[in-house]
């Protein structure tokens, strides 16, 4: 049964002029501009991008002053705006070989050509709160040195010299593209990879934790972590070639983990993969060992019944715009639900007394 | 009066327009001063690209999420075209691109290489060479500690 209910619309508008009110806060304190949460809250606005899945910091600096800093609710701002924009097409895939790295780090060799860079981390930070920035204080200059303006080579590669880690073999399949067509399973590597990439930070690294701690253990060496911009390039029809449409900042870990070795591959090290936009490293590092743990089938190991190698679980789980959506929706009004629940209940006490009252009487008779 | 050009010319400058900073490239664009007649043949339209990466690096392609792009093409009295397709949500920037690229394709191409387009150049390359410098200063320079004695 469906009943109309009427009334709400002041309590709304007013709840929301309050809202307005409340998100400026006390008045007496200066506003917040755009440009200061884009550049002074820049992890949240590339979390914000990562999990909205739209590269625009100026987009994502919006939602986030709209949402009040709740970094959810501006992901969901920027997925309802994103299925407004009108699809010029698909780029070509970047070659992260080429990223003017800011950051570039191997927990596995030491001397890796191009160094260990260790860019603006907070690693090795000592973890304290830091009093000179509650008042205003000057900004240090960072340090330079000579540049060096050649590419970074991927650490994989001098493994792949000797063939003691898996090859990526390169090709040109179209991947599927979840917000083109539903998720179906399998859902096969490259859907896996978008949805990681989109997934909840925090669901991921719980994913992840549950790998190193025994779940489907896959014991993980960080290969490589590179940050940094790579141009992006599309083929414009209207053109015939391909034009580079501007560049975004990507945070790339490559996994090296163990592979005892099957009947025809001899051991070798295997591969798990993290992409993700902006500087977010916590958030590519564990999608590289949830994308390995998942890739346990096409290895030829175990199913261990882990959550973290249940491609269904982790992929339906993993977004939180569906995830919120879904659990919030039940404290929106559910009166004539609730109402037919209600009535169920009494009726079924009802007859449970009338039951318990018939046998009372049957045994008094007797 | 249009002139040959060949795509790698094109695409380095309608690449170096993509990558601009609107507020130079604005800056640049009124100190040439210098505004074709033209009309519309697509007015701007912001737009979603999906960018790609590939597994590993180097493997298959797979889609990582959607940037902000905008587009439009115009077209000059002498029936020449220009397009442009730039990074954000920003009409005017894509509108100054196309004119330039549309300018570009005529006698006017030496000046406003000059007078733009070389510029734009120097402020991104020296805006990479900077970053680039305070990463160097962060590289790790290991030394071995040499213990006991010979």
């Amino acid at each position: 049964m469906y009943v109309a209910v009427k009334g709400g619309e002041r309590a709304i508008d007013n709840a929301h002029a309050w809202l307005a009110e409340e998100r400026r806060g006390d008045t007496s304190v200066a506003e917040l501009s755009l440009a200061q949460i884009r550049e002074q809250m820049s992890l949240a606005v590339n979390r914000v991008m990562a999990e909205g899945s739209l590269y625009d910091p100026d987009l994502a600096a919006l939602a986030i002053k709209q949402s009040r800093g709740d970094l959810i609710e501006a992901i969901f701002l920027i997925r309802a705006y994103r299925t407004t924009l009108p699809r010029f097409g698909y780029s070509e895939a970047v070659d992260t070989g080429v990223m003017a790295c800011d950051r570039r780090i191997s927990a596995t060799f030491k001397d890796a050509p191009g160094g260990q860079v260790l860019g603006p981390t907070f690693d090795y930070t000592h973890r304290l709160l830091d009093f000179k920035l509650a008042a205003d204080g000057e900004t240090p200059e960072a340090a330079t040195a000579p540049p060096r303006m050649e590419t970074t080579p991927h650490i994989t590669e001098f493994l792949q010299g000797e063939d003691i880690i898996e090859r990526e073999p390169s090709s040109d399949t179209v991947p599927g593209d979840l917000t083109r067509e539903p998720m179906s399973f399998p859902a096969g590597r490259a859907v896996r990879l978008q949805s990681l990439a989109r997934g909840d930070e925090g669901f991921i690294l719980g994913m992840a934790y549950s790998t190193q701690r025994g779940y489907a253990r896959n014991h993980a060496f960080v290969g490589e972590l590179r940050i940094g911009k790579v141009p992006v390039e599309m083929e414009i029809p209207e053109l015939g070639f391909a034009i580079e449409l501007g560049e975004v900042e990507l945070t790339e870990c490559e996994t090296v983990n163990q592979f005892k070795g099957s009947k025809t591959v001899p051991p070798q090290f295997t591969r798990g993969y993290g992409l993700v936009f902006g500087q977010s490293e916590r958030k590519s590092i564990a999608m590289a060992l949830v994308d390995r743990a998942l890739r346990w089938e096409e290895l030829g190991e175990d199913n261990l019944g882990a959550a973290a190698q249940d491609e269904e679980f982790v992929l339906s789980h993993s977004d939180n715009i569906q995830a919120t959506g879904f659990l919030e929706h039940i404290k929106l009004p559910h009166y004539v639900d609730f109402q037919s629940e209600l009535e169920l209940v009494r009726k079924l006490r009802r007859e449970a007394q009338e039951l318990a009252e018939d046998m009372a009487a049957r045994e008094a008779a007797e | 009066m249009k002139t040959k050009i060949s795509a790698p010319a094109r695409k380095a400058w309608m690449s170096l327009l993509a990558q601009a900073d609107e507020a130079e490239l604005s800056r640049l664009w009124q100190a040439f001063d210098h505004s074709p007649d033209y009309s519309w043949l697509r007015p701007p339209e912001a737009g979603g690209v999906m960018v790609r990466g590939r597994m590993g690096g180097s493997g298959a392609p797979f889609n990582l999420g959607e940037m902000t792009v905008t587009r439009c093409a115009l077209t000059l009295t002498d029936g020449t075209v220009g397009h442009a397709y730039v990074q954000g949500r920003s009409k005017p920037k894509a509108e100054i691109a196309a004119k330039v690229d549309a300018l570009m394709q005529t006698e006017a191409a030496q000046n406003l290489r000059q007078a733009v387009l070389e510029p734009l150049q120097q402020v991104q390359q020296a805006r990479k060479e900077a970053r680039a410098a305070k990463a160097a200063a962060t590289k790790v320079e290991f030394f071995t500690m040499v213990r006991g004695e010979d």
